[in-house]
C-alpha cells in the first residue's frame, strides 16, 4: 500500500533520516501550473499561467494580493494558499494596525515558515500542499521569496516553482545580470523576462507563439502598490515580450542548479522521490 | 512576534498530553483568559484612578536636523521630591528617542516592552529599527486600548526620531490621544513651556540645534521655578541622522535675588 | 542497527527490544546531512561558522542563513532541518525574552540551553509528534561569564563545548579542531581557524558550491552577537582560501 514503512506520516523519520510526508506535500506544488517571480532595483514582479479546470469554468486564480505592499503567487493546492494567504492578510493588517508601517517582507515570511513547520511535526496535522511565490516591497527595496511546504524559504534573486518550472528557472539563470543580484533592466523590460521565462513552462500541446492570454501578472515596488494588471495592460506586454526571441530550450547540459524536479520522468513507481527536503543536500 | 503565537502549542511543554488531547483540532483549545486586566478580582475589580509616582513636564522640539526632548531627572511621591536622580528621556534606538511624564512604574513597565522589541529587531537580522512613526503609533494603540477599558497607563509621553531621514516628533498621553507638531510638551509644560518656544518659532522657521537646546534650558529653568514638582537637574535626549544621544544632566540658572521681594518668602 | 525494519523504530515513544529509541537516531541522520557547522570558544570570544551549501544560483546570498541571533549576545547555529532550526530559535528567542521580562538581564547561556533542551527532548516522548531534526549549537559573551559554548542534540542532550562541529564533517572538524589550543585563543585566531575549518572540510565533489556565514560574539563585537561581522569575516574567508589552496597542491603532489 505505501512506498515504504516510513511515508505513512509526518511524525516518522526514515532511517535516512528523511520525512517522506514532507517530501510528498513538495511534489503538491508541481501539480500546480507553473509561476515565476523576479525583481530589479525597484520592482518585483509575478507572472503565472493560469488554467482552467474545466471548459466551463473560469481560469483558477493565481495571484494573491495580500497588501499594498506584498502580494503571492500560488503552485498546488489553491485552498491551502487561501488559508496561508489569510494568516498572512491578518498578519498584516495587524502590522498596520499596530505600527503604521509595512510588514517588512523577510519578517512576515520568516513567521509564516514558524506556523508552517508546525504541520510538519504533528501527527494531527499535514504539510500545506503549496507553494508560494512572495513578492514584496519595503525599506529594504523589492523581495522575491520561495515558500515550500517544508516551511523552508528562501530569499531569492528570482525564481519559479510549479510544473515545468525548470526552464523557467534555466532562463532567469541565464539571463540574470553577471553582477547577479538581480535583473538590471527597466520595470518592462523585467515584466518581459518573466513572461519569456514563463513561455517555456507551457504545457507541451499549447504553442508558445499562442496569443498567451491564460497568464496573470502582478507588479510591486517603489511608488507601486501591489498591482495584478488587467487584460488590456496584460496584453500590452504580452504583445511586448512576444517580440523578443523565443526562450532557449532547456538543454541537458545546464546544470539545474535550482533543479530538484525531473517533474517529466515517467510515472513507473519510483523507489523513492527524488528531492530531499529541508537538508541542503540534493 | 512574541505576542502572537497562538500557533504555538505550549500544552505539550507545560503538562505533556492530557487524554484526548491529541485528537482534538489545533487551535480549538480555548486560550486562558489573558490579559483581561478589568476583570473583577476577589475584592471587586481595581482600576487605576490616579498616578502614584510621577514625572512632571517632558518638552520636545524640532530643529533643522533633528529632534530634541527635555525632561528633569525628578520622580515625585505625590509633593515629595522622593527620586531625584532618574532618567525620564531615552534613547529607543538609532532613530527614536522617548521622553516620559506621568506614573513612572507604568512607563517602566511599558519601557520593558520596548526594549524587547528592540532586541527583536536585532534578532532578525535584518538592518531594520523601530521607527519613531511606529513607536507612535504602537504607543497610541497601548493607551488607547487600556483607556477603552476605563483603566488606563497614566502616561503623558512625547516621542521623536528621524522618519525616513525627517524629523519626527509626536506627543501620545493616557487618553490615547495623538498628535504631531514642531513642538510638544506634557503636563505643566504644555502651560509654560510652549509659549516660550512657539515665541522663537513664530514665522514656520525651524531652530538651529543650539537655539534648540538654548531654548529647552529657557523652559526647564521656567518650570523650574514655576512647577513644584520639577527640579533643576535636567537631561536631554537628542535625535539626528547621525544617531541618538541622551546627554546631561544639566543644571539651570538660577537666581534667587528676587525671592526676598516676594510676599511670603 | 538490526531493528531497522522490524517496525519498532516507527514511533518516538517506542523502544526497541535493543533499548534504542529508533526515532532519535533517525532524527539524528537528518543532521548528518546537512552542511557543516562548527562553534568554537576561545580566550575572550566566541565564534560560529557555518558551510551553508548553495543549492541554487537563483537564491540571494542571505537566503537559508543557518546563523541567528537570540538575544543580544547570544547566538545559535543549526545544522539538520532548517525549519526546525528556525522553530526551535524562536522557542530560544521566547525563553530570552521570557528570562528578561522576569529578571531585567540577559539569560545565561547555562539556563537558556537547559530551556531548550528541556524542549527539544519533549519532542522525543510522545508518539504524536516527531523529534526535531536539528542540532542546535548556542553561544554567547559577557563580561561576567566570558564565552560560553553549548551544543543540543535531537534527543535533547546538552553539553558545554571548547569547540564542537555538527553535520556532514563532523568528524573530519573535530579532528582539525583537537589540533588547537582553545583556552589561549584570541578572537582573530577564531575566526581564522574557523575559515580554515569550514573550507577544509568542504567537499567540492560532493557539494559544487557553497558559501561561508561566521558569526561572532566577543568584546570587540561590543558584546553583540554579529552575523558576517567586519573586518573579522574577510579574514576568515581568506585564511580559509588559503589553506585550501595549501590542501589542493598538497594533493597535487
Amino acid at each position: 500500500m505505501f512506498r515504504n514503512q516510513y511515508d505513512s506520516d509526518v511524525t516518522v523519520w526514515s532511517p535516512q533520516g528523511r520525512l517522506h510526508q514532507v517530501e510528498y506535500a513538495m511534489e503538491a506544488v508541481k501539480l500546480g501550473s507553473a509561476t515565476v517571480g523576479l525583481k530589479n532595483s525597484d520592482y518585483a514582479v509575478l507572472v503565472a499561467l493560469r488554467r482552467a479546470a474545466s471548459e466551463l469554468s473560469s481560469s483558477q486564480r493565481k495571484i494573491i494580493p495580500i497588501d499594498d505592499h506584498l502580494g503571492i503567487s500560488i503552485a498546488g493546492i489553491t485552498a491551502d494558499a487561501r488559508v496561508l494567504s489569510n494568516y498572512l492578510r491578518t498578519e498584516c493588517l495587524n502590522y498596520k494596525y499596530a505600527y503604521g508601517a509595512r510588514y517588512p517582507v523577510s519578517r512576515l515570511i520568516s513567521n509564516l515558515g514558524n506556523k508552517m513547520q508546525v504541520t510538519t511535526q504533528r501527527y494531527d496535522r499535514r504539510p500545506y500542499g503549496v507553494g508560494l511565490l512572495v513578492a514584496g516591497y519595503d525599506e529594504r527595496g523589492p523581495h522575491i521569496f520561495q515558500v515550500d511546504p517544508s516551511a523552508n524559504f528562501f530569499n531569492c534573486k528570482a525564481m519559479s516553482i510549479g510544473s515545468r518550472s525548470q526552464s523557467a528557472r534555466t532562463y532567469l539563470e541565464r539571463n540574470i545580470s553577471s553582477k547577479g543580484r538581480d535583473f538590471v533592466c527597466t520595470k518592462d523590460e523585467l515584466i518581459c523576462h518573466g513572461i519569456q521565462a514563463i513561455r517555456g513552462s507551457l504545457p507541451n500541446d499549447e504553442d508558445s507563439e499562442s496569443p498567451l492570454l491564460n497568464i496573470s501578472i502582478a507588479i510591486v515596488g517603489k511608488d507601486q502598490p501591489f498591482k495584478i494588471l488587467d487584460d488590456v495592460e496584460s496584453k500590452k506586454y504580452l504583445d511586448m515580450a512576444k517580440k523578443l526571441p523565443a526562450p532557449p530550450a532547456p538543454s541537458d547540459d545546464v546544470p539545474s542548479t535550482g533543479g530538484d524536479d525531473d517533474e517529466d520522468k515517467p510515472g513507473d513507481a519510483p523507489p523513492d522521490p527524488q528531492v530531499l527536503v529541508g537538508t541542503m543536500e540534493r | 512576534m512574541y505576542s502572537h503565537n497562538n500557533f504555538i502549542q505550549t500544552e505539550l511543554w507545560k503538562g505533556g498530553p492530557v487524554p484526548g488531547q491529541f485528537y482534538n483540532f489545533p487551535g480549538t483549545s480555548q486560550d486562558i483568559n489573558a490579559g483581561n486586566i478589568t476583570a473583577p478580582g476577589l475584592y471587586g475589580s481595581n482600576r487605576s484612578s490616579s498616578p502614584i509616582t510621577t514625572g512632571t513636564s517632558v518638552i520636545g522640539v524640532k530643529f533643522d536636523g533633528g529632534v530634541m526632548i527635555a525632561a528633569d531627572n525628578l520622580v515625585s511621591y505625590g509633593s515629595l521630591a522622593r527620586y531625584q536622580d532618574v532618567q525620564r528621556v531615552f534613547k529607543i534606538n538609532e532613530k527614536t528617542i522617548i521622553g516620559a511624564g506621568g506614573d513612572f512604574a507604568d512607563f517602566q513597565s511599558l519601557k520593558r516592552s520596548i526594549d524587547q522589541k528592540m532586541v527583536e529587531d536585532m534578532c532578525y537580522q535584518d538592518d531594520i529599527e523601530m521607527q519613531p512613526k511606529s513607536l507612535y503609533n504602537w504607543l497610541t494603540r497601548i493607551l488607547y486600548n487600556r483607556r477603552s477599558r476605563v483603566n488606563p497607563l497614566w502616561l503623558e509621553m512625547v516621542v521623536g526620531g528621524m522618519q525616513d531621514g525627517v524629523p519626527f516628533l509626536g506627543h501620545v498621553d493616557l487618553r490615547g490621544r495623538a498628535y504631531e507638531d514642531d513642538v510638544v510638551a506634557t503636563g505643566f509644560g504644555k502651560h509654560f513651556a510652549l509659549p516660550l518656544v512657539r515665541e522663537q518659532i513664530s514665522e514656520g522657521r525651524l531652530l538651529s540645534q543650539s537655539e534648540a537646546s538654548q531654548v529647552l534650558r529657557k523652559c526647564m529653568e521656567v518650570l523650574y521655578y514655576r512647577d513644584c514638582r520639577a527640579i533643576s537637574k535636567y537631561s536631554v535626549a537628542v535625535s539626528t541622522a547621525q544617531g541618538t544621544i541622551v546627554q546631561g544632566p544639566f543644571e539651570v540658572n538660577q537666581n534667587w535675588q528676587l525671592a526676598t521681594l516676594v510676599k511670603g518668602y | 542497527m538490526s531493528s531497522i525494519g522490524t517496525g519498532y523504530d516507527l514511533s518516538a515513544s517506542q523502544f526497541s527490544p535493543d533499548g534504542r529509541v529508533y526515532q532519535i537516531e533517525y532524527a539524528g541522520k537528518a543532521v548528518e546531512m546537512s552542511g557543516t557547522v562548527i562553534g568554537m570558544r576561545g580566550k575572550d570570544g566566541i565564534v560560529l561558522a557555518v558551510e551553508k551549501i548553495v543549492t541554487s544560483a537563483l537564491y540571494e546570498d542571505d537566503a537559508a542563513t543557518r546563523i541567528f541571533t537570540v538575544d543580544k549576545n547570544i547566538g545559535i547555529a543549526i545544522a539538520g532541518l532548517l525549519a526546525d532550526g528556525r522553530y526551535i530559535v524562536d522557542i530560544a528567542r521566547q525563553e530570552a525574552a521570557n528570562f528578561r521580562q522576569q529578571f531585567e538581564r540577559t539569560i545565561p547561556l547555562k539556563q537558556l540551553t537547559e530551556r531548550v533542551s528541556a524542549y527539544v527532548h519533549a519532542y522525543t516522548l510522545y508518539s504524536a509528534v516527531r523529534p526535531f531534526g536539528v542540532s542546535v549549537i548556542l553561544a554567547s559573551w559577557d563580561e561576567e561569564q566570558g564565552p560560553q559554548l553549548y551544543k543540543i542534540e535531537p534527543s535533547g542532550t546538552s553539553f558545554g563545548y571548547f569547540a564542537c562541529a555538527s553535520g556532514k564533517a563532523e568528524q573530519q572538524a573535530k579532528t582539525e579542531m583537537e589540533k588547537l589550543k582553545f583556552a589561549e585563543m584570541s578572537v582573530d585566531d577564531l575566526v581564522q581557524n574557523a575559515g580554515k575549518i569550514i573550507y577544509l572540510v568542504h567537499d567540492e565533489l560532493r557539494n559544487k558550491d557553497f558559501h561561508f556565514e561566521m558569526s561572532l560574539v566577543s568584546k570587540e563585537t561590543k558584546g553583540l552577537h554579529r552575523l558576517n561581522p567586519q573586518p573579522w569575516y574577510d579574514q576568515a574567508v581568506q585564511s580559509g582560501l588559503a589553506a585550501k589552496n595549501e590542501d589542493d597542491s598538497d594533493n597535487e603532489i
